[in-house]
């Protein structure tokens, strides 16, 4: 028998994980795309309250988060992008210029 | 159980899907061959059985499966093998939520499906499959770890994510017209009168999502990703034997997909112009008699033409008697249905579940014309236009085909709202 | 069933995210990312949210990855060399934080008594319903999405070029 907390535990665990990948990777890329497993974990938590709770009003918040995660990779790619042709690299240590 | 019955209906679809393949490739060639005024293939022979050059495609896949499988040092292995696995499985899973036909309702049985899933988001599921069909061409490029390979992929990114923005959009017209996602519920609402078809109500959307369809097959006039005269191959330059294969039978297999998603949303799926399925259903008999008596003649009248095709030492061996293969056979056939006919034709008649089991062949056989005619559409415009350049590509993506499509929304909003 | 499905798929989700984070070279991190997506398309399936499911796999899967993917061929990015002392620091850091959360969450989540799920209407999470809520109770936010992606599109453009 599935219950609530299963999904709960779960989504924490992934969330974590997607933690655990920014504090520790040193990839631009690889940090941003922790990010959306944490985004994606906070979905599965606000969709297994929606069932819990009966109600659809949790999966609009989902939409309305795939929004924003699609509007947060484009303008992130385009920042990473555009920091690459100025300085080539990628990882997040070197990039330190206006460091006081 | 009903997994089952899903796994069944699963593998006859791929079965048949698989199938049509070969028999595209010999379209392809033949059809090249007409429109560039030559005769096309036709040397292959079993037995001096030449079947108009379809030997060829068997000879395709015998020497494909039995070539050296070569995978170069520089490549990165796993991204290697898996992105020709990546193409083939994406362009078959769509066919999961096409339907076929009516539900079959025999008796007081529940109401079988011809269709493995009826999904309440059918059509959101086609854009969510089609959409990882760039992945297979992406990581084919990046793997191979060779200039021309990641030419194309990177190409093929840029235009499949381009037009798929067209592609959904064309397609919202639709689903205000029928006000669901749900594919068998589109096919319904178009029905049998044919001024009623997506194609007379959305002719916008008809032709931007069939050019976003040829960009997402990756077919000529958007060929950029393969590109022969200016990428080699493209993305799949290092591939070789069944890898190779694949790759090129993920391409006929979208073909046939893509045909089938055109067929389901404009042309009506399975519905029979001006011919309504409760007319079918009332009047099975009539019906199976005229398919019968058409089916003899057409038999009788196809092998006697072919039969008249034999003329003694043309070749002075065993090709000579090719047409009679055919020929004779049909011609026996016929007159074997029509015999058949004339001594039992008005003793017969249907069981109970007789009606539903010919209406839903009828359905079936309709729907897989209608398929084949928009797969011989897509060899047609092959070898008819001339490839893009990659701005015009993307100028006609997003400055002629995106705006289109929002003024048919638009539009069709409006209208819906006063109706 | 249920519980095969979701110990399956649940499972996969967790490995192939520590397999995102660990891998060295970034596509490999992307495609691992990609799977991890279609076990949570799994996910959102079980909980009777159809729409929102092919949304993730059409959004996530479909658009956002391929741009990262796209992204890192246009980089042409070398594989992340390491360095031993700073990862060293760093993993324990993380992999401490991250043990921490969990355990807390954890704890916090299962300090209630269980709840399980109660039956829900056939159409529960379709298209039809999830339309109807977002275009009259949450018509405001919607909207207001679409601005956000305005602005997203200007800024993406912004940064794209080379010069202004």
């Amino acid at each position: 028998m599935i219950t609530l907390h299963h999904y709960l535990v779960l989504a924490v665990i992934l969330f974590c994980i997607g933690v655990f990948g920014v504090i520790v990777r040193r990839n631009m890329l690889v940090i941003f795309m922790s990010i959306e497993l944490m985004l994606s974990s906070v979905n599965l938590v606000f969709l297994s309250f929606s069932r819990f709770l009966g109600s659809t009003d949790g999966q609009i918040w989902v939409f309305m988060v795939l929004t924003v995660a699609a509007a947060e990779a484009a303008v992130g790619l385009g920042i990473i992008v555009a920091l690459f042709r100025n300085k080539p690299t990628l990882y997040v240590d070197e990039v330190k210029e206006l460091k006081g | 159980m009903d997994y089952t019955v899903a796994a069944l209906k699963t593998f006859l679809i791929f079965f048949v899907v698989i199938n049509i393949v070969p028999l595209l490739i010999w379209l392809e060639r033949k059809g090249a061959a007409y429109i560039q005024d030559r005769r096309g293939p036709n040397r292959a022979a079993i037995f001096g059985v030449r079947l108009g050059g379809l030997i060829h495609s068997l000879n395709d896949v015998v020497k494909l499966l039995f070539k050296e499988d070569i995978i170069p040092s520089h490549v990165n292995k796993p991204l290697f093998i898996l992105a020709p696995m990546i193409a083939m499985f994406v362009a078959t899973i769509t066919m999961a939520v096409i339907p076929f036909g009516d539900p079959v309702v025999i008796g007081s049985h529940a109401p079988f499906l011809l269709q493995v899933a009826d999904l309440n988001v059918g059509l959101l599921y086609v854009f969510a499959v089609s959409s990882l069909g760039v992945y297979g061409v992406m990581l084919a490029g990046w793997a191979a770890n060779n200039k021309y390979a990641l030419l194309g992929g990177l190409r093929s990114a840029a235009q499949m994510v381009s037009y798929e923005v067209s592609m959904g959009l064309s397609v919202v017209g639709i689903f205000l017209m029928a006000g669901s996602l749900r594919l068998s519920d589109i096919v319904n609402q178009q029905g049998a009168n044919l001024f009623h078809w997506n194609i007379f109500l959305q002719p916008v959307a008809f032709f931007i999502f069939l050019a976003a369809l040829f960009a997402e097959t990756n077919r000529l006039p958007f060929d950029l990703p393969e590109g022969e005269s200016e990428l080699v191959a493209g993305f799949h330059v290092e591939y070789s034997s069944m890898k190779f294969a694949l790759f090129f039978m993920a391409e006929y297999a979208h073909i046939i997909v893509g045909s089938c998603i055109i067929a389901t949303l404009f042309f009506g799926g399975w519905n029979i112009p001006f011919v309504s399925s409760e007319w079918i259903k009332m009047n099975a008999d009539l019906v199976l008699k005229i398919l019968w008596m058409g089916l003899g003649l057409f038999s009788v009248v196809g092998g006697s033409l072919l039969c008249r095709r034999f003329k003694k030492q043309r070749y002075g061996d065993l090709r000579d008697f090719e047409p009679l293969v055919f020929g004779v056979p049909g011609v026996l056939t016929g007159f074997g249905l029509l015999g058949l006919f004339a001594i039992f034709g008005n003793k017969v008649f249907l069981p109970e579940w007789g009606p539903s089991v010919l209406l839903a062949a009828i359905q079936i056989g309709v729907f897989l014309a209608k398929v084949l005619f928009f797969c011989f559409f897509f060899i047609w415009v092959r070898w008819t236009l001339p490839r893009f350049r990659y701005d015009q590509l993307m100028k006609l993506g997003w400055k002629i085909m995106l705006p289109l499509a929002l003024a048919n929304i638009l539009v069709t909003a409006w209208v819906a709202l006063v109706n | 069933m249920e519980s095969i499905i979701f110990y399956a798929f649940g499972g996969l989700a967790v490995v192939t995210a520590l397999l995102m984070v660990t891998r060295q070279n970034p596509i490999f991190s992307a495609v691992w990312l990609v799977v991890c997506f279609f076990a949570f398309a799994v996910l959102f399936l079980m909980l009777n949210a159809q729409f929102i499911a092919v949304l993730q796999i059409l959004l996530y899967a479909g658009a956002i990855m391929v741009l990262f993917i796209f992204v890192i061929m246009l980089l042409n990015v070398r594989e992340e060399e390491l360095k031993p002392k700073v990862l060293q620091f760093s993993g324990i850091l993380g992999g401490g934080a991250a043990i921490y959360l969990i355990i807390l969450f954890a704890l916090g989540v299962l300090k209630e008594k269980v709840a399980s799920f109660p039956i829900l209407p056939a159409d529960f999470g379709y298209v039809a319903p999830v339309g109807k809520l977002l275009f009259t109770k949450y018509l405001i936010p919607f909207e207001l999405t679409s601005v956000l992606l305005l602005v997203a599109i200007v800024g993406s453009v912004v940064m794209g070029k080379r010069k202004l």
